[in-house]
């Protein structure tokens, strides 16, 4: 384990570039797929286009999909933002499908109410349609980042940087297993703790999807 | 007021929902439509606040035709009431009381208030604002509904079948609060339901509808009941029509006969000695009627009348309306007589005091009277 102790400093600094790989991806997937989600939740003929091409996308293996990336985006091949490119396809693909699901899952009497109550439509959807579809939608976003987190270190095969680079390096002969062993623990942790935080942060955006029927409430 | 001119709500695939309507809401009336499904009964409601639009013609609302504001701004202005409430189920129960106030730009501080004092209105105990809609009954989401609604204190407020969805003893509950609170509030409401009980029970007026969105009748409920235009209209009011007529004509010239009464914890046979006809009522110290005791009755019991003996009562009449502000009517008066054991319905005073008993043949002769007199319509 000394090669643990020698080398701390890179593995915590390694581990947050790990991080920002997988993460920054989540955050523009998600910004991307509510225009989406709502889109295929508002016209039929949208959700017939999205919903089987994000289901396809993800179909996709992470490491084609990495080398592809400069094709379509023209990009070198050994660029970052390759892999983070590709985890925000992946990202759209699980969320459009679960934004769509979520909004069509919201009570058509709570949103005629809405409409009732005089809200126009814009505001009824950040103000009512949104908050209740976020319970699925927060599901959606740990799937992603969890799943992100595990395809950064594949993206070390094209120079990306993060975990994966103990891996692939602690793999050459001799195998160094402390070293290979401490990439996979951290990668393992790191899901861990961001699947957590996020259904942390969902619970406490969400204090009503915990409720029940008080005892003695119902008649 | 509010105006139908000529409204007629035609869908893309040809389904008339609505056909040629015509017809004027008065203000500070309950205002019911009412018909089988398929009626357009809320459609037409739905027209109101333009949550529908119509396909031709024009409805106005105090004069103005609903088409000159944006529909939000309209909408903001109508209190409206769904079946099963429409809570939000992500906002507590005061912040759904608070919403149509902060849409208007009201600040927090002051919508919440003033959504606690409408809880405390529609009869919810204040710790309720905290939870979330999940947390409550029907019943309890349902006035919460209707706290909603009245939040913007708009002079109109549209209830589309507000109390279907909760249980028959809930529902009666319901619909005496909502009269109370009509009573205090005098706003303009417009009820769609297709309970022609509850409309009768409601209404002020009430519009029934037949399928394909035509009216067949615009009446108060006692003309309703008394004179239905045609053979439709007679069946949708339905068959005891002519029983529950009575509960539109006072009491008041039914005489009240005196009525054979002892006190609870009489000895039985001084109880013999008092009995009309084989019966007795039995009263606690106030006055108030406990049950009844025969003949046959009083032959198995050895000293005094105690609780157990008692054989339960039937309904009571509610003689002196002036007080208790509830009228008692020729049906109450009736319903007593027949539900009653011995035979005669007991009336009883404001405070619940026996004053006398009613017979079934003396309410009949009333009526009689009544129609004689041209005082019912007949």
């Amino acid at each position: 384990m000394n090669w643990v102790g020698d080398h701390i400093g890179d593995l915590l600094s390694v581990s947050l570039d790990h991080l920002r790989l997988a993460l920054a991806p989540v955050l523009v997937g998600l910004l991307l797929s509510l225009p989406l989600g709502w889109a295929a939740n508002r016209w039929r003929l949208a959700r017939a286009i999205l919903v089987p091409v994000s289901g396809l996308l993800y179909t996709i293996p992470s490491l084609a999909l990495f080398v592809m990336m400069p094709l379509i985006l023209g990009t070198q091949i050994l660029d970052p933002l390759n892999v983070q490119a590709a985890l925000t396809v992946y990202t759209v693909a699980l969320l459009v499908r679960s934004i769509a699901d979520a909004l069509a899952a919201v009570p058509a009497p709570v949103i005629a109410a809405a409409t009732a109550m005089g809200y126009r439509a814009a505001g009824r959807f950040f103000a009512v349609e949104l908050p209740l579809a976020a319970p699925v939608l927060v599901a959606g976003v740990r799937v992603a980042a969890v799943s992100n987190i595990s395809l950064v270190a594949v993206g070390q095969i094209i120079g990306v940087g993060g975990l994966g680079y103990f891996l692939l390096h602690g793999a050459q002969s001799p195998p160094n297993y402390p070293e290979i062993i401490s990439g996979v623990v951290l990668i393992v942790v790191l899901a861990l703790l961001i699947d957590g935080l996020l259904a942390f942060a969902g619970s406490r955006l969400t204090p009503w999807a915990r409720v029940g029927p008080k005892a003695g409430a119902r008649r | 007021m509010i105006e139908f001119q000529a409204v007629t709500k035609r869908y893309d695939d040809g389904t008339v929902a609505v056909d040629h309507l015509d017809l004027t809401i008065e203000d500070g009336k309950i205002t019911v439509f009412v018909g089988p499904s398929g009626c357009g009964k809320t459609t037409s409601l739905r027209m109101i606040n333009r949550m529908i639009d119509a396909t031709s013609g024009a409805i106005l609302l105090d004069g103005k035709d609903i088409r000159a504001q944006h529909p939000a701004d309209l909408r903001r202005g109508i209190g409206y009431v769904i079946q099963n409430a429409g809570l939000f189920p992500h906002r507590t129960v005061l912040d759904n009381v608070a919403t149509v106030p902060m849409l208007l730009g009201a600040r927090k501080a002051a919508a919440r208030g003033r959504a606690a004092e409408l809880l405390a209105t529609v009869g919810l105990p204040a710790e309720l604002g905290k939870r979330y809609p999940a947390q409550l009954s029907g019943g309890q989401q349902q006035r919460v509904g209707v706290a909603r609604a009245l939040a913007a204190d708009p002079p109109v407020l549209l209830m589309d079948e507000p109390f279907s969805a909760v249980d028959p003893v809930v529902r009666d509950d319901l619909q005496d609060e909502l009269l109370r609170l009509q009573s205090e509030l005098g706003k303009t409401i417009v009820f769609v339901t297709h309970d022609i009980d509850e409309a009768i029970k409601l209404g002020d007026q009430v519009a029934v509808l037949r399928v394909g969105g035509r009216l067949a009748q615009y009446d108060t409920p006692a003309a309703l009941l008394a004179k239905p235009v045609d053979d439709f209209v007679a069946s949708f009011v339905g068959r005891d029509r002519g029983y529950r007529a009575l509960g539109f004509l006072p009491a008041r010239q039914v005489p009240i006969g005196p009525v054979a009464s002892v006190p609870l914890g009489t000895p039985a046979d001084v109880a013999r000695g008092r009995l009309d006809a084989g019966w007795a009522v039995v009263v606690d110290t106030e006055n108030k009627p406990l049950g009844w005791v025969s003949e046959a009755v009083l032959s198995e019991v050895d000293g005094e009348i105690r609780p157990e003996h008692l054989i339960s009562g039937g309904s009571l009449y509610v003689a002196d309306a002036e007080a208790s502000g509830t009228a008692g009517t020729l049906r109450n008066a009736l319903d007593a007589a027949l539900s009653s054991p011995a035979a005669v319905g007991i009336a009883v005073d404001a405070t619940g005091a026996v004053v006398g008993g009613v017979t079934a043949e003396t309410v009949l002769k009333a009526l009689a009277d009544a129609r004689r007199s041209g005082e019912v319509p007949t």
